[in-house]
């Protein structure tokens, strides 16, 4: 990016009657021990845009918004609101600067109503009445204005996520918020909600708000921001307008490098099928049932993708398939059933079967995180013989086997004995990626294969699923990205309430037909 | 990233923490009107300056190990096995009985059934609230600090009861047969031309407990069953996906760690008092968690911290012995210690932290 591409698309993006930037950015520098996660950063932002902010993970994007929402102290650096030199000392600072923020993790109280959460902080005095109805007269007009549609006397716990971000939103509007940053907000949205909430943050920016929309998804900026910032390692590497710019401009900002957005595979051969499940129910301690009766088939030498909104059961089917949780129905693997409730129903005896397992949840499931890589490396295998002899470990070689599977997955550092919280997010995974390929499983379960997964890293993430189904094997792919799930899958089934919805051929699936289906509607397709 | 070297982690935080310890135990000893000089001094030479002193640091030493390592297993576990005391009282019955009621013709032989005995004993009284705690949710905390009040109403009626000798004036065992009674160490070190105090209670058993540390080392960072124990303490979700049962390790960890409780009946009951007394324990059960947590739940760590708290415990005696400072001080002083070590860690590590990261910025 070119110093004239970016000055362009600053005096672009600035109208003519506002000149002075709502957020001003100079020299913004953060370092944490020897990581120096902000480096010299400058950034504009004009009053009344839609401002995103798209990097890789560790790029340093949260740290540079929790500088400007008052969570860190920038080392170095200034910063100025809508013209005047401002120091955010903490978040009631920023607030008082008329910045909101919406965090990825919603900071609700569970069961206090929506009216009682978007008070809170903010009461007006010690008696609650006073500022609940003021808060209501409020949120009536927002509503309106902006809409922002929710029901006051709803209890949080018991609205969907889609209503608790509206919740966010307003609670950062009614502390007078002009400028609102989001951070990865439609991380937990259907598709359906996510386009409201879109619509939401153009009212939002239409009444003058301005907007900073956090992200690693190349789609979200090219569809609604009307300027972009990339950053990588610390620095901001450019600022673009987003109608000049394209995802493969954007994605080789990020990366430092040209990167394949779409993932290149043959058409699958399916061969006889490896897992069968039929009638899987399971019901939850509350006496909810999380799966509904559920049935699928993955063959061989196939990747089965299961879309849907997070919670809706495909969490609780990857953990009763990977021996974590007791179910009923049956469930085959090579034709042999499988035990579901019985005393063979936990991962050791999975492992026998052949079916490996990346969980969803790489850092309380997949990793012991202060365990050194070499000794995640055998974590759920360790009883193997090769692994242990009688009751000791053999840990010299596990260390020299954890050494050469590093550098065949090019796991960065290539060092064994660091700890798994020393990696980041993608050579964790490739941690446990590689664990649980290499021993040639005929079924390898996988959820959220990149969630907190740097562009560089999904390539490779994805080309090692791809291999594994081009080797025979069957996979059930489980993904909250759609895009993931179609650029991966062979087929893919939708499951909504602990119900598949229907399942399609991955060639003739559209997001449309998806997004609805992961909504509940069915679409007549359905199995 | 590493913040600071290793060994400052482990050897400068804990000799600072003491330090301070020390300064604000004198700051008491002095706004009592004593000289803490003369003090240290006095404890010093009363629990270090003989082989008489030795003997006791090293007896208390013994007990210290066996609690501190029952409590540091169960850490691993991210258990916190609080009933290290009813555990003991436990373990002493089991060699109770079995040198009162089996014939041993050697002590050796009666150390290897005792040890068994009390081991079997400590490990019995932890497995109800393990069991509790891995079926039910009942907290281990909770549970094991209520046994340790049910073993002690236990021991109380059978030693006032079916336990005592017709005739017994006192509220104990009769005592053990000379066969079982274990050599000291002036008996061990006499055949090696070294002198030891015959009057000092440390026995064989001290090396039992070394011996411990070293099996305890093996069992957690050697064995598969200690790689099952960290990774259940560090994410059950993890060890569930691995396919370790929950249930099965904090049944098997508590069991370890009951035993190992039991086992410092073999130094106080059967290698100092001969017979079992009430309250034979002397609160160590729970001396063994401040051991535990200041010896970073490492056996190394836990061997110094015990024979730390020996001499603490022996050097406390002595100060009470010579001077007008009340026994209650010990108790102060030893509290201090736990506070520092244990409770104010971060007080330490993070001024330190800052400084070797100030140290390294500037070497780069």
């Amino acid at each position: 990016m070119t110093e004239a591409q970016t000055d362009a698309a600053r005096q672009e993006t600035a109208a003519p009657d506002a000149q002075v930037p709502a957020i001003e950015l100079r020299g913004i520098s953060k370092a944490f021990g020897p990581v120096q996660a902000n480096k010299g950063i400058s950034m504009r932002v004009m009053p009344g845009t839609i401002h995103g902010i798209i990097g890789e993970n560790g790029a340093g994007k949260s740290t540079l918004m929790s500088i400007l929402y008052g969570f860190y102290k920038a080392d170095d650096g200034e910063i100025f609101i809508s013209g005047t030199k401002t120091t955010i000392p903490d978040s009631q600072a920023a607030i008082a600067a008329g910045i909101g923020m919406v965090f990825q993790h919603f900071k609700l109280v569970e069961n206090f109503t929506v009216l009682e959460n978007i008070i809170l902080g903010a009461e007006d005095g010690h008696l609650l009445r006073p500022s609940l109805a003021k808060a209501r007269a409020a949120l009536k007009s927002l509503a309106t204005e902006y809409e922002l549609n929710v029901d006051p006397d709803a209890v949080i716990e018991e609205i969907g996520v889609g209503m608790q971000q509206r919740v966010e939103i307003l609670k950062a509007l009614y502390r007078q918020a002009d400028i609102l940053i989001l951070d990865e907000p439609t991380g937990v949205l259907t598709p359906p909600e996510a386009d409201h909430l879109f619509r939401i943050l153009r009212n939002l920016r239409d009444e003058g708000k301005t907007i900073i929309l956090i992200t690693h998804k190349l789609r979200e900026i090219m569809e609604i921001t009307d300027t972009v910032s990339v950053m990588r390692r610390g620095e901001m590497t450019a600022t673009v307008k987003t109608a000049e710019t394209s995802p493969e401009q954007l994605a080789e900002l990020m990366v430092g490098r040209k990167v394949l957005l779409r993932v290149e595979k043959t058409p699958a051969t399916p061969g006889k099928p490896v897992l069968e499940v039929d009638n899987l129910r399971v019901v939850d301690a509350a006496g909810v049932e999380r799966l509904r009766s559920i049935a699928l088939t993955v063959r061989a030498g196939e990747v089965l993708g299961l879309a849907g909104v997070a919670g809706n059961g495909q969490s609780e089917l990857l953990e009763v398939l990977g021996g974590m949780m007791p179910a009923t129905g049956t469930v085959r693997v090579n034709g042999a059933p499988i035990d579901l409730s019985g005393p063979h129903a936990d991962g050791q005896s999975r492992r026998a079967a052949g079916i490996a397992h990346v969980p969803e949840d790489r850092q309380r499931k997949g990793l012991i995180m202060d365990y050194a890589a070499w000794e995640n490396s055998v974590f759920g295998y360790h009883r193997d013989p090769s692994i242990a002899s009688g009751p000791l470990m053999r840990n010299a070689a596990i260390l020299d086997h954890a050494t050469a599977q590093m550098q065949r997955f090019d796991v960065r550092p290539p060092n064994p004995r660091l700890p798994a919280k020393a990696f980041s997010g993608g050579n964790q995974q490739k941690v446990v990626l590689a664990r649980e390929i290499e021993r040639g499983p005929d079924l390898l379960l996988i959820g959220q294969p990149t969630r907190g997964v740097d562009i560089g890293a999904i390539e490779f993430i994805h080309q090692q699923i791809v291999a594994l189904r081009d080797a025979g094997k069957a996979i059930l792919l489980v993904s909250v990205e759609l895009d993931e799930i179609m650029a991966l899958s062979d087929r893919i089934a939708v499951i909504f309430d602990g119900r598949i919805m229907g399942e399609v051929a991955a060639e003739q699936a559209s997001a449309r037909e998806l997004g609805l289906m992961m909504a509940g509607v069915s679409t007549g397709k359905a199995a | 990233m590493e913040r600071m070297p290793k060994w400052a982690d482990v050897v400068l935080i804990p000799l600072i923490s003491l330090f301070l310890a020390a300064m604000i135990s004198g700051l008491v000893i002095l706004a009592i009107g004593e000289d803490p000089i003369n003090a240290l001094n006095l404890m010093v030479k009363g629990a270090l300056g003989s082989t008489y002193g030795w003997g006791y640091t090293l007896y208390y030493a013994t007990n210290f190990m066996f609690t501190g390592l029952a409590v540091a297993v169960a850490f691993h576990a991210r258990l916190f096995n609080i009933g290290g005391e009813g555990q003991a009282m436990l373990g002493g019955l089991g060699v109770a009985l079995v040198c009162l009621y089996l014939p041993w013709p050697h002590w050796s032989l009666a150390l290897i059934a005792s040890t068994l005995g009390a081991a079997l004993f400590g490990a019995a009284w932890a497995f109800l609230p393990a069991v509790l705690q891995a079926k039910r949710g009942s907290h281990i905390v909770i549970t094991t600090i209520m046994f340790n009040f049910i073993a002690a109403a236990l021991l109380n009626w059978l030693l006032v009861g079916p336990l005592k000798p017709r005739g017994g004036m006192d509220p104990s065992t009769a005592r053990f047969p000379e066969a079982t009674n274990l050599p000291s160490l002036h008996d061990l070190l006499a055949p090696l031309g070294i002198g030891f105090s015959k009057a000092a209670p440390a026995n064989i058993s001290f090396l039992v407990g070394i011996l411990a540390c070293v099996l305890v080392w093996v069992l957690i960072w050697r064995t598969r069953l200690g790689y099952e124990i960290r990774a259940f303490g560090h994410s059950e979700p993890a060890a569930r996906y691995a396919g370790i049962s929950p249930t099965k390790i904090t049944v098997i960890t508590m069991l370890i760690s009951g035993g190992l409780a039991g086992m410092m009946a073999i130094n106080n009951v059967m290698g100092e008092a001969e017979r079992l007394v009430l309250n034979a324990t002397e609160g160590a059960g729970f001396i063994g968690i401040a051991v535990a947590l200041m010896g970073r739940s490492h056996p190394f760590g836990v061997f110094l911290a015990a024979i730390l708290f020996g001499f603490l415990y022996q050097g406390g005696a002595e100060l009470a012995l010579w001077t007008s400072i009340p026994r209650e001080l010990i108790i102060v002083i030893q509290a201090l210690v736990i506070l520092f070590t244990g409770a104010l860690d971060n007080m330490v590590r993070m001024p330190l932290e800052r400084i070797f990261m100030a140290l390294r910025r500037r070497g780069a």
